[in-house]
């Protein structure tokens, strides 16, 4: 039986498979293994919108596809930028970009960080390795609006000291901008100065009210796991935590199934979750 | 899905098995491409139909767990067998197809604008558990957050013949999930075989104004009472016969409460993860995409083809599989199957046509899988009365 064409079953205007093709604004190496790409359109085309948290698809010509993190400021009207880590056969050729070079780009995809919806609460965010790249946008977005937030936190960890990512960023949060920022590394060398340990174990230190905070998690799941709990022992109720998952993804839009996550489909329904709807499911192993 | 009623509609038709080729001579003169059952290498395929001579006439097919064997009927029986190996999804949702073609240009890319027409697919001999094994498929490519323009082109100008099941096969279990096997919503039309003596006809049914415009171009009559009844009769024993049987009663939240029940273990020893049960699965649309180059490297492509929960490769991110183990990937393929599907869409992803127990090497039965799980609750349940 056919289908009718009318209302609902009609195509949006772009087709949300194909990539649009997109300049190098800017090519920057981060650490020894991750660069931000700062891209405009290629044909003039004005940005989409997108929300911190989301993500693009980035398409290098014949090579292939991969699902990364939109890490720049969302009120930046001219510039997407990205932060990759150079670790497979797409994202290898891609940091050896340069300026000028073109590739191609699908989105914006998934679901946001709750950053209208925190307002009035303290923020805390957890950022463990490259999970700070898709944190960046809602940290861009709660200085802009500083005013409406009560204490902010960012606590970082890596793997070394040079592992830390926008160390300028961090230290310049840090002192001009009314945030708590503290990072830590895995293991360093006798001249660091620093904190040396998981992430978790700044959060007992860090200032902020646990009934009234809202919490933005991303890293490694194991991480994301003790950060979790170290919060709820400290009162932070599991619908004020929000974390962003990672998983396989093929087309970005709810069709190749690579990504679910239990009943979710993490391009679509995520990857930002409130820990309380997944819950159950998060502490599944091979899920 | 709404509760399904046994009855046939107050009108219905009657087309001889005489005047069968009619069918096929008016929607292919519609400009139709017609495709149904086909007997091809030892089983029944959906293939490219002319006639109806190519459908697998005097044919029937045996199944059980990891068993399907073709036998000769004693009659000429037209659709006297149930379903094989391929499902709708082959032309639908195909295997293998081109998503777009890109050019390079200077230092950029433009993309190669390809037609995009309707195939025009006319379907013959769709089974009810296959009529509802679309309706979900739609549902995941039509009325999911983004539309895939690739499935609407194919799925829009479908002219679906469904047929109503006169037996059942030995792993069938449409009638606990409710979705056979009678043919009641997603067709034009709908025939029902049947033979008495030297009678051989169909009792039609009329689904759309598509079906009611071909039926009028083709010899037929108002269904006499008694053909009726022998078609209604026909469906009952179908719905009588089924060689399998699912409790789907509380399925969902009997798997969610089930994710470290033992028995995933149990399966896993025995599951050889070749994949069978989804690429046989009417349902199953997971896919991959591959992008390939020309020699010169001017022009790219990206091809979509049909892939498995089952391999490791599915779940790989940067630093290993999510789903690492056999036990892990079994899991998720049969609950996603039987619980995280109502979430997603609305229903359940197994309309019990059976294919994944026919085609199983090892004869895993999900039937089978859902009951044990089910008895070791009950079990539970009593040894704490």
């Amino acid at each position: 039986m056919a289908l009718s064409t009318d209302s609902a079953m009609t195509s949006p205007v772009a087709n949300p498979m194909i990539p649009v093709p997109w300049r190098v604004q800017k090519a920057r190496r981060e650490t020894r293994d991750t660069f931000t790409l700062t891209l405009r359109p290629a044909n003039g085309e004005p940005l989409p919108a997108f929300a911190p948290g989301q993500f693009n698809m980035l398409y290098l010509f014949g090579v292939g596809e991969v699902a990364i993190s939109i890490s720049g400021d969302p009120a930046d009207q001219e510039n997407l930028v990205h932060t990759i880590r150079a670790v497979g056969t797409v994202t290898r050729p891609m940091q050896r970009l340069k300026r000028g070079a073109v590739l191609g780009v699908r989105g914006p995809f998934g679901s946001p960080w709750p950053v209208e919806e925190a307002e009035g609460n303290d923020v805390v965010i957890v950022a463990g390795g490259l999970g700070l790249a898709p944190l960046r946008p809602a940290l861009y977005r709660l200085l802009a609006h500083r005013q409406q937030y009560g204490r902010i936190v960012l606590l970082y960890g890596a793997r070394t000291p040079r592992d830390l990512l926008y160390q300028r960023s961090l230290d310049q949060w840090q002192t001009r901008s009314g945030i708590e920022v503290a990072y830590t590394v895995d293991a360093a060398a006798e001249d660091w100065r620093g904190n040396v340990g998981v992430v978790t174990t700044l959060i007992s230190k860090a200032r902020f009210d646990p009934v009234h905070t809202t919490a933005m998690i991303c890293g490694p799941e194991v991480m994301m796991r003790y950060v979790i709990m170290e919060l709820e022992k400290l009162g932070v109720t599991d619908e004020n935590i929000f974390i962003s998952m990672e998983r396989n993804m093929k087309c970005a839009i709810g069709f190749c199934g690579h990504c679910q996550f239990g009943p979710t489909f993490v391009c679509k329904d995520g990857p930002v979750f409130r820990y309380d709807r997944i819950e159950p499911f998060f502490k599944l192993r091979g899920v | 899905m709404a509760e399904e009623s046994n009855n046939l509609p107050s009108v219905t038709y009657t087309l001889e098995r005489e005047h069968l080729h009619q069918l096929f001579d008016v929607l292919t003169g519609k400009g139709y491409r017609l495709l149904g059952p086909a007997v091809r290498d030892g089983a029944i395929v959906y293939d490219e139909l002319t006639a109806p001579s190519d459908l697998p006439v005097g044919w029937t097919d045996e199944q059980d767990g990891g068993r399907y064997r073709l036998k000769k009927r004693a009659d000429d029986a037209v659709f006297g067998f149930v379903v094989g190996p391929h499902s709708w999804k082959k032309f639908l949702h195909p295997p293998a197809l081109r998503l777009w073609q890109l050019r390079r240009e200077g230092d950029g890319f433009t993309v190669i604008q390809e037609e995009a027409e309707s195939p025009k697919y006319a379907f013959i001999g769709v089974r009810a558990c296959e009529l509802h094994a679309i309706a979900i498929q739609d549902k995941v490519f039509l009325e999911s957050k983004y539309i895939d323009p690739m499935y609407k082109i194919r799925r829009e100008g479908c002219f679906i013949v469904a047929v109503n099941c006169g037996q059942a096969g030995g792993t069938c279990f449409c009638v606990s999930m409710n979705t056979g096997p009678r043919a009641t919503s997603g067709f034009d039309l709908a025939l029902t075989e049947a033979m008495e003596g030297e009678r051989h006809y169909f009792v039609v049914e009329v689904g759309s104004p598509a079906g009611a415009d071909a039926l009028s171009e083709i010899s037929h009559r108002e269904s006499q009472a008694d053909e009726e009844t022998t078609a209604e009769r026909i469906v009952a024993d179908t719905a009588r016969q089924m060689g399998r049987e699912m409790d789907a009663t509380g399925i969902k939240e009997l798997l969610y409460r089930n994710y470290e029940h033992p028995r995933w273990n149990d399966v896993a020893s025995r599951c050889l993860t070749c994949a069978n049960c989804t690429m046989v699965c009417p349902t199953c649309f997971c896919a991959t995409v591959e992008d390939v180059t020309d020699l010169a490297g001017d022009t790219a492509e990206r091809w979509r083809k049909w892939d498995s929960c089952f391999t490791l490769d599915f779940s790989y991110v940067h630093g290993g599989s999510v789903r690492a183990t056999t036990k892990d990937r079994y899991r998720q393929w049969m609950t996603h199957k039987l619980a995280t599907w109502f979430d997603q869409f609305g229903s359940s992803g197994c309309v019990g046509c059976g294919r994944c127990i026919t085609w199983c090497p090892v004869a895993i039965d999900i039937t089978e899988e859902v009951r044990a799980i089910r008895e070791t609750e009950s079990k539970k349940d009593s040894a704490g009365d």
